[in-house]
């Protein structure tokens, strides 16, 4: 089981390394002529045996690309994957066996139980009939599958279908679990318990390679995070040294509509020495400053000698969110919003997770 | 060994997954039944036209009708892997170390199985209606449904790993078909057909199972559409089986 042909360069430790990675897709955008889409451009990782790693960032940024990549499922144009010391390119079936990996589509077969699910995933890997019986009916009871796993899967809710889903990626106990995306579009109840089933992995010492667009997310529950956008990873470190990162608390408020009020807040907030960074969208300011609690009147007093009055006042540490702006020039928040108003979707992973057919 | 417990563990869950929808087997059958029903009599009244085959009706018919359904039905089997792309379980399959190979063998395997369903119970209608055949030669003919199911089964397959989308795939299989079928004298005999026809035909490796069947229908075992069909159809399933295998382990792209 363990590699010990570790023939790559890095250190022991990693189970998980990645140079160089690179990946283009011929895509379209709407009706225009085929053009080659950098989905993946050079990404260099390694992750832990045992961690919790989490790549967040937006819809389109590469991450179920790389993550597909790692899992054997798409070849790379460039670069070197070794995971547990196989190479993804020349060993993909022993790398294989070394993970288990939960896309965003799912892949429960909706025409069988959640059991007959699980049975078949054990059997793929070598489990005899008593033994998949055995580690399913485990399964089926710490996951807390219980109460639905003997119904058609296409009857299950998001949340039930989720667990499914993630109890067939860890059916035969995989060293690295791959989660792509795992909670998006779960209710708060079901995105805790997945949550509390990832924490418990991680102390029976799996690795856990999960993709997020949450920032709550990848805070809560990752070790360490890489930040990806537009192909590239642009930070990478423990989500307290990121935010760390950018020394000081985050105010936010909105100026009243006096005409030109964000262009005069802005230029004499500048002017102030604890003000580290300001930015402004529409009537809404968005500043750095070293020290929170001092900050606050000093801006509120300033905006109010020019007649600018604040509203929706709000101070806060820096989210991962704040470390995203600060590295790409954009809010993950936008993102997410502009994603949910539903223009062109991305062509990340070719195939949006579609309803549940049951067609055979 | 491991590639055949992949392969039952698969085929296993394929059958399942049938039985647990049969309207698709149905429907699948649908068309053919009724062409036996409404279409074959209208032979019946051709038996002394010049260039239509020895044989009555059924005997002349049935065979044909075996070949549509091998045709059809398999033709549209990559709709069922298009939905299996979609919702994950293609990719679920590929990221194990099941063999390429077994996941694939295991789905022409439910097909093929489906069509020798279909062809039989298609054969016991007709034999009720007056068809007369004996029944090696009529386990000759399933053998070349079997061919053919297979073929038609991996080239769906290929196409739906390339197109992913029900609608292309559908009007893309429509195309090919249709002439197909026209062009092997499935429902009326190409003997009657003009030469021009015919000189298409000729290229058709369809026509030539058509005829094949026919002759083994009648017991002329002697004719030799029946071994030119049998290498045809073998040959052509051995290609489009390589070309489904290498769209497989491209999937997931």
């Amino acid at each position: 089981m363990e590699g010990n042909m570790n023939l790559t360069t890095t250190g022991s430790a990693d189970i998980i390394s990645v140079h160089g990675l690179r990946k283009s897709f011929k895509g379209r955008r709407g009706k225009g002529r085929p053009q080659l889409v950098e989905a993946v451009r050079g990404i260099e990782l390694a992750v832990a045996e045992g961690e919790v790693f989490g790549f967040l960032g937006p819809n389109g940024a590469g991450k179920s690309t790389t993550l597909r990549i790692l899992s054997t499922l798409l070849p790379a144009d460039a670069g070197q994957v070794s995971i547990a010391g196989f190479d993804v390119r020349t060993q993909p079936r022993e790398v294989r066996k070394q993970i288990g990996y939960v896309s965003q589509a799912g892949g429960a077969d909706p025409l069988a139980t959640g059991r007959e699910n699980l049975l078949l995933q054990a059997r793929l890997y070598g489990m005899n009939k008593a033994a998949a019986g055995r580690r399913a009916g485990e399964i089926v009871e710490s996951l807390g599958l219980g109460e639905f796993c003997d119904r058609f899967a296409k009857t299950y809710s998001g949340g039930q279908r989720r667990k499914l889903d993630i109890a067939i990626g860890m059916v035969h106990n995989p060293r690295i679990l791959f989660l792509d995306e795992p909670t998006t579009g779960l209710d708060p109840v079901s995105r805790s318990q997945l949550w509390a089933q990832i924490r418990l992995l991680r102390k029976l010492g799996t690795t856990v390679f999960l993709t997020t667009h949450y920032m709550e997310e990848a805070d809560a529950l990752c070790e360490r995070v890489a930040i990806m956008d537009h192909g590239q990873i642009v930070a990478q470190g423990t989500p307290t040294e990121l935010k760390g990162g950018i020394h000081g608390d985050i105010l936010s408020l909105t100026v009243n509509h006096v005409e030109n009020a964000p262009e005069i807040a802005l230029n004499v907030l500048r002017e102030l020495d604890i003000v580290r960074e300001v930015k402004s969208e529409g009537g809404s300011l968005r500043l750095v400053v070293s020290r929170g609690g001092e900050a606050l009147p000093v801006v509120l007093r300033l905006l109010e000698g020019r007649g600018i009055g604040g509203a929706d006042i709000a101070l806060s540490r820096p989210s991962l969110d704040d470390v995203f702006l600060r590295a790409t020039g954009h809010s993950l928040r936008d993102e997410e919003a502009v994603i949910a108003a539903g223009p062109a979707r991305s062509t990340e992973t070719g195939s949006a997770p579609a309803p549940h057919g049951a067609k055979e | 060994m491991k590639f055949f417990r992949d392969f039952r563990v698969l085929f296993a869950r394929n059958v399942r997954g049938s039985l647990r929808n049969p309207v698709w087997l149905f429907i699948g059958m649908f068309q053919p039944v009724l062409y036996l029903l409404l279409f074959a009599p209208l032979l019946k009244g051709l038996g002394s036209v010049p260039g239509f085959p020895p044989g009555g009706a059924y005997t002349v018919f049935t065979p044909g009708l075996l070949v549509m359904l091998a045709l059809f039905t398999t033709a549209f089997a990559g709709f069922g892997l298009v939905d299996h792309i979609r919702n994950g379980f293609v990719e679920r399959i590929l990221v194990t170390p099941a063999s390429r190979f077994s996941i694939l063998l295991a789905y022409l395997a439910r097909d093929v199985a489906v069509l020798l369903l279909q062809s039989v119970i298609a054969v016991m209608l007709a034999v009720l209606l007056g068809l007369t055949v004996s029944l090696l030669w009529l386990l000759l003919t399933l053998g070349l449904m079997v061919l053919t199911g297979a073929l038609m089964a991996s080239c769906s397959y290929a196409l739906a790993l390339l197109l992913k989308q029900e609608d292309t795939l559908a009007s893309v299989i429509n195309t090919f078909a249709t002439p197909l079928l026209l062009l092997s004298g499935i429902t009326l005999p190409l003997t009657l057909a003009p030469k021009i026809i015919r000189a298409l035909a000729s290229a058709n490796p369809f026509a030539y199972e058509v005829t094949a069947s026919r002759a083994l229908f009648l017991g002329n075992f002697g004719d030799s559409a029946i071994v030119v069909s049998a290498i045809l159809l073998a040959g052509l399933a051995a290609l489009a089986f390589l070309w489904a295998i290498r769209s497989f382990k491209r999937a997931a792209a």
